[in-house]
């Protein structure tokens, strides 16, 4: 990304060209990381960007092509969240971020493919089909973000914006070797991002580097009137040179190392670790009791939100209709289950479930209270450490064959990037590594509230010093 | 109730009058064309997010401080999850566990003197859209206009034990509302709604009995029909040795009865859970006191004072304290002329008819407080009688003009001359011989007879007091 902007304004490409070619090549895309593109939007954005270029007059994100995750509104571009229930869903507004980007010159090339509602961590269960890992396109980029991902990854795009509810922009970003920040909750608006669970999604940056992760963090980042989660936390710009690491304490909980951890990503992120030390930074261990409950207290928590945020898409205002024939209840029964999916159901029937009367209490407040107890394992934890260091996931990219009938398997890949979310808490995931396969392998860096500066810096940092980044597929 | 105890508590819904909607900028502006009125958020499209309006805590913590609630420090918004087309996404944004407003107690007028109704708690909410049915079509409509505006919910304890203290309940909550100036009170138009939940049980009994909740009910006449409809029901099944079943039933005002809309079985589950969306809502004394700072006088408060300051009778002070803006107009008067009796004779009569007459409120009539006491003036110092002034009254209400120059254009003006009125007089008595002497011989009540005989002979420009005097100091010569 940083790259590019320096290419422009070498006049060694003009953003245009570079919107023309990257179109080109998204059409001859094999690996279905686009739900839809916007030529005639981007070349009209990358036009207006070249006029900017030659007055002197453009920010860095000038004309530099971008991708968006399809569950951000996009005004006049059909946002579909991967479901038939929203296939042909136009909206009227641009989601806060899109705003920002727009507005910062930042060509949209198109939206990318995720799983249905941004459920799931595979980008299998899109009604547009599977988005295909370009490290090994028999492989799942992870998810749910994992056409924008995938679309970094295969330089498709110069950066991408992702959500993260559980894990969604940390998770592909590993499977598939680029740097993905989940932002600390309330640091940048959700206005526009379709609800899957509000009170745990963010909207974050994908990109190549760290470096360019912050610039699109940077970009997006910020209090907005428009969403009352969105905090008014009054952040400098990142520091693009990095953070010297000499004194950094860097936290490693066992509870991130136990079983069911591949050998081979431990080993990486290990290695990861050792480099970080090798910087100057303090390595101590630490422990988060709690975190072991996250994924019990997540599949709670995101599916009763999830419940209630899909209850809207009932086919009397928008998207599909299904059934109307028949009266008002056989169409909410047949637009329901003709428009979702099986995953997507699935999650509507537990968070129902877990809402209902009787239930309540042994579900969704013994959850919330957990989410407190994990909450303060953080905070004691951050009193010992500036960042706490692990593995983004417990296994590389597997193949799509590979995929067992078996969700709970599933909903695992998750175990150590929920914490964050169930916390607030921010979250870097940055290439480490390799397995034996040569799949990539994501280490993940957590701070305390609004610190992205740390992690962004500590990757940078890393990154100043290691190759794994630059290795393309 | 010949043998039975009758429990009843309302639910009440006020609309609010604030400019916008309470999570959107949309206008609350009533009658607009269907759906003019939404944008992305009222409409529960993808992505949208609700943003508080805080002029609605404003509204909610008036209504609180008025009836004595205790006001949160802390608020939530939780969802209320069922379908319906009206409702855009599939949630009403309500209260649940931590209400704005808890406790508290609106004081009525009952038999027995003032009874203490306890509030059991206010909260916030959003109206729901309007659907509407075409019998002719296979398809209905959506109005999504009214989806969004702010409502207040005034639940109130089950204090009441018969029809009229609920309806006086519920008249005292409707003018302490419209007296903050936070609902306009139209149970007509649905700005204020009343649902009831109502049982009876055993003369003295301990044991409640089994409640139904009545709904539909818009107008104050039909929750008094509708309570004692179905409190007669309750007792006639429990007559016939029947179990009344917890449902829900529709008063049908047309028929005049209640039909069963939902059974406890079918009752919705509504899967309450905070509202991930919205912050909880921290309220300090400094609101708190900065809305206090601005309550208006309360209706009871300034009844109390009506009758104390004016002497005024308990009819009085409750028909001109009806609403802020008459008891306005009222205590204007009585600032221009002190006949705090007379001014209120006058409103409470001719006032009030050419009101009703017109179809209009006092802020909209033409006959001002000085334009009224005027009028009183003239009746004072003789130059009108009260019937002329009656008349003069309703010209001035139809074309806005003062007592003073209606009089003198008219040419009308009392005969307060006494020469003029004595020979008159002195014409009347001589052409009735045996009257005077019935009068004179004691029958003093004939006084009216000659009065009257004067008014009609002077086609009733005679001033009645003068003339009284001069027919009775004739006869007595």
């Amino acid at each position: 990304m940083l790259e590019t902007a320096r290419r422009y304004r070498k006049r060694k490409e003009s953003p245009v060209e570079e919107t023309r070619r990257l179109l080109d090549a998204i059409k001859r895309d094999t690996l279905n990381s686009f739900i839809t593109i916007d030529e005639q939007g981007a070349l009209l954005s990358a036009r207006s960007a070249e006029d900017l270029l030659d007055r002197e007059d453009a920010g860095v994100l000038a004309g530099i092509p971008v991708a968006v995750k399809d569950n951000i509104c996009t005004c006049g571009v059909r946002t579909t969240c991967a479901s038939e229930i929203l296939a042909d869903f136009v909206p009227a507004y641009d989601a806060t971020v899109v705003k920002k980007l727009k507005d910062q010159g930042a060509v949209i090339l198109g939206k990318t493919n995720l799983d249905e509602f941004a459920m799931g961590s595979t980008t299998t269960t899109s009604c547009f089909g599977p988005t295909r890992n370009p490290w090994d396109p028999s492989r799942t980029p992870g998810g749910s973000s994992g056409g924008s991902a995938a679309a970094v990854a295969a330089m498709l795009c110069a950066g991408a914006l992702g959500s993260d509810t559980g894990g969604s922009i940390r998770m592909p970003a590993s499977f598939c070797g680029i740097t993905g920040l989940k932002p600390t909750y309330g640091s940048v608006s959700r206005y526009g991002l379709v609800a899957f669970a509000s009170s745990l999604d963010q909207i974050g940056p994908m990109a190549a580097t760290a470096r360019d992760a912050a610039v699109l963090f940077d970009a997006i980042k910020g209090h907005d009137p428009l969403d009352s989660t969105s905090a008014l936390h009054d952040y400098a710009p990142t520091d693009l040179e990095g953070i010297d690491l000499r004194g950094v304490r860097i936290g490693v909980p066992e509870d991130f190392f136990g079983p069911g951890l591949n050998p081979e990503v431990e080993s990486a992120v290990l290695s990861g670790i050792a480099e970080l030390a090798d910087m100057g930074a303090q390595v101590v261990d630490i422990r988060l009791p709690h975190v072991r409950y996250g994924v019990a207290v997540y599949y709670i928590v995101a599916t009763a939100e999830a419940s209630s945020n899909l209850a809207r898409y009932d086919g009397v205002r928008y998207g599909m209709r299904a059934g109307e024939s028949g009266g008002l209840r056989n169409m909410y029964l047949q637009t329901r289950s003709k428009g979702f999916g099986a995953e997507v159901k699935r999650r509507i029937m537990l968070g129902t479930y877990a809402l209902s009367a009787g239930y309540y209490d042994a579900y969704y407040r013994k959850a919330s209270q957990v989410r407190t107890l994990i909450a303060d394992d953080f905070r004691a934890a951050f009193s010992l450490c500036d960042i706490i260091a692990g593995p983004t996931t417990p296994v590389t990219a597997f193949g799509l064959d590979e995929m067992v009938d078996d969700p709970l398997s599933i909903y695992l890949l998750d175990i150590y990037t929920i914490p964050a979310n169930l916390a607030g808490l921010p979250a870097l995931s940055i290439p480490c590594g390799f397995d034996s396969r040569g799949l990539p392998v994501g280490m993940q860096l957590m701070a305390p509230h609004f610190r992205e500066d740390l992690l962004l810096g500590a990757g940078i940092a890393f990154q100043d010093r290691t190759g794994h980044h630059k290795v393309r597929p | 109730m010949n043998g039975y105890d009758v429990v009843i508590g309302l639910e009440v819904h006020a609309q609010l009058l604030t400019e916008s909607k309470v999570f959107c900028g949309c206008s609350t502006t009533s009658g607009l064309a269907p759906n003019t009125s939404t944008c992305p958020v009222c409409m529960g499209m993808p992505g949208a997010l609700p943003v508080l309006n805080r002029k609605v805590v404003d509204y909610g913590i008036r209504l609180g401080l008025a009836v004595g609630s205790r006001i949160a420090r802390t608020c939530v918004f939780a969802r209320k999850n069922y379908f319906y087309p009206d409702l855009p996404k599939g949630y009403q944004i309500t209260q649940y566990e931590s209400p704005l407003c808890e406790g508290g107690s609106i004081d009525v007028e009952t038999k027995e003197g003032i009874k203490k109704i306890g509030i059991t708690r206010i909260h916030m909410e959003e109206d729901a859209g309007k659907t509407i049915h075409d019998e002719t079509a296979p398809y209905s409509y959506v109005d999504y206009n009214r989806a969004g505006v702010p409502l207040l919910e005034i639940v109130s304890e089950p204090g009441m034990t018969d029809t009229k203290q609920a309806v006086a309940y519920l008249r005292e909550l409707r003018q302490i509302l419209m007296y903050l100036g936070i609902c306009d009170g139209s149970m007509e138009e649905g700005s204020l709604r009343c649902d009831a939940n109502v049982s009876v049980k055993k003369a003295g009994s301990s044991r409640y009995g089994t409640r139904t909740e009545l709904k539909n009910m818009n107008s104050f006449r039909n929750v008094q029909k509708a309570l004692e409809f179905e409190i007669e029901r309750h007792i006639q099944i429990l007559e016939s040795g029947g179990r009344v079943e917890q449902e829900t039933m529709l008063w049908n005002p047309s028929k005049g009865v209640t039909v069963p809309m939902r059974s406890k079985e079918e009752s919705h589950d509504y899967r309450y859970f905070p509202e991930p969306d919205l912050v909880p809502v921290r309220i300090d004394d400094a609101w708190i006191e900065d809305v206090r700072s601005t309550l208006p006088e309360l209706p009871a408060e300034r009844r109390a004072r009506f009758r104390k300051r004016y002497g005024l009778p308990a009819y009085d002070t409750g028909v001109l304290t009806q609403s802020r803006e008459l008891a306005d107009y009222y205590e204007a008067c009585v600032g221009m002329l002190d006949a705090p009796k007379e001014i209120s004779n006058w409103i409470m009569t001719e006032v009030m008819r050419a009101l009703n007459e017109q179809g209009i409120s006092i802020t909209d009539f033409r006959v001002s407080p000085e334009m009224l006491t005027g009028l009183i003036a003239l009746i004072g110092r003789g130059r009108i009688s009260g019937s002329m002034a009656k008349e003069v009254f309703a010209e001035m209400a139809s074309t806005g003009h003062s007592a003073e120059e209606i009089v003198s254009s008219r040419g009308v003006g009392q005969i307060s001359d006494e020469e003029t009125l004595k020979a008159v007089a002195g014409r009347i008595i001589d052409a009735n011989p045996a009257e005077a002497r019935k009068y004179r011989s004691g029958k003093t009540g004939l006084l009216g007879f000659f009065v009257g005989q004067v008014m009609k002979a002077t086609q009733g420009e005679a001033n009645p007091k003068l003339a009284s005097r001069i027919v009775k100091e004739l006869l007595e010569e």
